[in-house]
């Protein structure tokens, strides 16, 4: 056994500036041993990996750490970094992957684009082939650090074991301050078994060229304040920017102060609860009917956290045109990248928002808000209820969630994949709590889903976890369904099966005069499938067992995998053709 | 309306920084028509010098996206006119050929140019200057054979800049650290 209690505070001799210096009385450790005991020092209780011959070392010395790191072998690199996304997004904290070099690093890539846009936190550890081999076309040899460079946030190489220590530091730091994204740490296999004498664990907490956050400006709050307090129609999008700003109270206390409505993008969800007086739906491509439209009627726009995204915005030229625009965030490099801002309010929402909030009066605004309300009516009318209860037919999407919805309380983690279900799940899903809506939004990654729930029940180990996929994402990762077995996670999945890569046909359907290319899939017998790796499961056709089916799911202790065959070419509506304008939203 | 800039960036002296930086270039599809890196009045602290042909408005979001780098202290972009600059440039000749058909000496003092080296088969010369002055020198040298040409990368000085000491002080200020990017 490794010597990995901490050092003794005699071995630690501090100069009078607080730096500490070497001491022969360190003790002395592997690059493998000391990457441990920064992921300790760095709170890091869980994480999802696959060993390789490049990062044997750092595996070998993980075998004395049982007690304190939780290490989960998944079945695929993508699913670890899909997984410690999941986790991330459900707990606040930094999710982290392992993989080997080669192979298991390029795996990581698609992972790495999702987090980068997505902003989530990550610290993802690959081996390296030796030094002395680098270059030179070894076994399991790519160059990730510059594979990697254009989809993390900040990458290292560490060749040396003494400059590990320093560079994990960074990487928890960068990954988590300021706007959060996924870093990259290579470790060649000779730092990783090089012995060296290792200082106490120091955190990082400034880089001098990094500036995490911009300063707060008083005359732009003041600016912003001035508009909010002189606009008949002013309306909030608001964007993931709330939640990982952990601002949730302090933006709802914005809302409600200033009585404005406010609408989400697909990440911004579940920060302010979905039955607020004040939420108005969701925006965006399938967004709701009002949010859209009056886009283009408000006349002060109050961007929180969110980048005006092309499938929020539709056409650029014809967006909001009319209103003066308050963009609130954190990264200068969104504001005015997409749409103009008038006042730029740079800063952290957690802190911007009580500013704001404190110099705007408490308004409301009636018949602004009655306009929204009339559009949700006529959305429910047209869309919404058909969609909910149909009559007749095959099952909807819809209808599925509905009896989710009731039957989890709005209280449970739901992450969903990419495609119609998405949509369909975001639109319809009831949130209480924040951190609850988990899915691949700017990427749009499909197979996503199934390993971000085993990561997000990691995250959150006392809250339901729903996995809701399409039959087509659904088969892009079913191999993680290894790790529900092998660590008897519980997870429930729901698989709603259209027997088609719906939104593609969708497309084909409305804009290639339905020239169906590509878009049959055949699945496997899914409940099946999940009795293979020991998950028991469903399938489910007719709407007079649905009901009883997803209590079944939710009921039964443990994993439970749910397939429900909903109808083949149900379309998901309201619809925002790309290159349209957001007030050209089409309801059917 | 697409015009030269040049985009000045100050950065820590790190492995790998100038391709973080050239991906901002390459995923927009813009071409980089000059780069140089040099240190710059500060120690330790790298100056890139950049120069693109493009918008304003995406020269400004290239900035911003360089300085959302963890390396990059500040990114900076100049009209031609914000700042003062030269490139230099190198001409190989056959030496017979210039002794014999051109007055050097006219040569050397109308381009303000300097033969660096003469030997009896090639002369090398340079000069310093704009674009328009090292590109005249070309044509005028190639009736005579010029063998080899080569032009360096523009090196830049902000006409209004301070330099970087007192930006780097704020940055180093624990206390300030939180300040950002005025470039508005």
């Amino acid at each position: 056994m490794h010597d990995k209690s901490p050092m003794p505070a005699s071995a630690v001799s501090p100069t009078s500036d607080g730096n500490a210096v070497v001491t022969t009385a360190w003790p002395e450790t592997t690059g493998a041993q000391a990457l441990m005991q920064a992921l300790i020092a760095e709170g890091v209780t869980t994480f999802f990996g696959y060993p390789g011959g490049a990062i044997m070392p750092i595996y070998d010395a993980l075998f004395d750490f049982g007690d304190e790191l939780q290490h989960v072998l998944v079945r695929h690199e993508q699913g670890a970094i899909h997984a410690a996304q999941g986790f991330a997004r459900a707990s606040g904290k930094t999710g982290v992957v392992f993989a080997t070099s080669g192979p298991g690093a390029t795996n990581l890539v698609t992972g790495l684009a999702d987090a980068l846009i997505d902003s989530t936190p990550l610290v993802c550890i690959t081996g390296q082939v030796f030094a002395h081999l680098l270059g030179t076309d070894a076994f399991q040899e790519t160059d990730v650090i510059n594979i990697t460079m254009p989809v993390t946030k900040w990458n290292c190489q560490v060749t040396d074991a003494s400059e590990l220590p320093e560079a994990i530091a960074k990487a928890f730091y960068i990954a988590a301050s300021g706007r959060p994204g996924p870093v990259l740490v290579d470790i060649t296999k000779n730092a990783q078994l090089q012995l060296f004498r290792c200082p106490p664990y120091q955190p990082c907490t400034y880089i001098r060229s990094y500036r995490p956050k911009p300063i707060v400006r008083e005359s732009y709050i003041a600016e912003a304040a001035a508009l909010i307090n002189q606009a008949e129609k002013p309306f909030i999008l608001f964007g993931q920017g709330v939640l990982l700003g952990n601002a949730e109270a302090e933006f709802r206390a914005f809302v409600e102060k200033s009585g404005i409505p406010a609408a989400w993008t697909l990440l911004g969800l579940s920060a302010l609860p979905t039955d607020h007086p004040l939420n108005v739906g969701m925006l965006g491509m399938h967004g709701n009917y009002g949010p859209n439209v009056l886009t283009n009627s408000c006349d002060v726009l109050i961007a929180v956290g969110m980048r005006f995204d092309d499938r929020v915005t539709g056409r650029l030229d014809k967006y909001a045109r009319q209103a003066k625009v308050i963009h609130l965030d954190i990264d200068p490099a969104e504001i005015d990248k997409n749409v103009k801002a008038t006042v730029p309010v740079w800063g952290d929402c957690k802190e911007t928002l009580p500013l704001l909030t404190k110099a705007i009066k408490q308004k409301t605004h009636p018949e602004w808000l009655e306009l929204f309300r009339h559009h949700t009516r006529e959305e429910l009318e047209t869309v919404i209820e058909p969609e909910m209860n149909p009559m007749d037919g095959p099952i909807t999407m819809a209808e599925v969630i509905q009896i989710l919805n009731e039957l989890t309380q709005g209280d449970a983690v739901i992450v969903t994949d990419v495609g119609q279900h998405q949509m369909v799940a975001s639109r319809y899903t009831a949130f209480k709590q924040t951190r609850s809506n988990i899915t691949s939004g700017g990427l749009g990654t499909m197979g996503f889903a199934l390993p971000a729930a085993i990561g997000a029940k990691f995250g959150a180990p006392h809250r339901t976890v729903v996995c809701i996929a399409g039959d087509g994402g659904f088969q892009m990762t079913l191999q993680e369904l290894g790790v529900i077995q092998q660590s008897g996670l519980e997870v429930k999945i729901l698989v709603l099966n259209n027997r088609f890569l719906g939104m593609v046909r969708q497309w084909q359907e409305l804009f290639n005069d339905r020239r169906y290319s590509s878009v049959d899939i055949i699945s496997p017998d899914f409940p099946l499938l999940a009795s293979a790796y020991g998950i028991p499961g469903s399938c489910v056709e007719q709407r007079e067992h649905l009901h009883d089916a997803l209590v079944t799911m939710m009921e039964t202790p443990g994993a439970y995998l749910l397939e429900v065959k909903t109808g083949k070419e149900n379309n998901v509506f309201p619809m925002v053709p790309q290159g349209c304008s957001v007030s050209e939203i089409r309801l059917k | 309306m697409k015009k030269e800039y040049t985009i000045t960036v100050y950065t820590e002296n790190q492995v790998g920084l100038l391709t973080r930086l050239a991906i901002l270039f390459s995923r927009r599809k813009i071409n980089i028509d000059s780069l140089n890196t040099s240190p710059s009045e500060v120690p330790g602290i790298h100056r890139f010098t950049i120069v693109i042909n493009e918008s304003e408005d995406t020269v400004r979001k290239l900035a911003r996206q360089m300085e959302k780098q963890v390396e990059v202290l500040r990114a900076f972009y100049n009209a031609g006119d914000e700042i003062v600059w030269q490139e230099l440039a190198l001409y190989k000749v056959p030496t017979d050929e210039i002794a014999e058909k051109v007055q050097v000496e006219r040569l050397l003092r109308e381009f303000g140019a300097r033969a660096v080296v003469i030997r009896k088969d090639y002369t090398v010369f340079e000069t310093t200057g704009h674009r328009e002055e090292t590109d005249r020198l070309i044509r005028v040298l190639e009736p005579y054979g010029l063998i080899e040409f080569v032009r360096s990368a523009r090196v830049a000085i902000i006409k209004a800049s301070k330099g970087f000491h007192e930006q780097l002080t704020d940055f180093q200020q624990v206390n300030s650290r939180q300040s950002t990017v005025d470039s508005q």
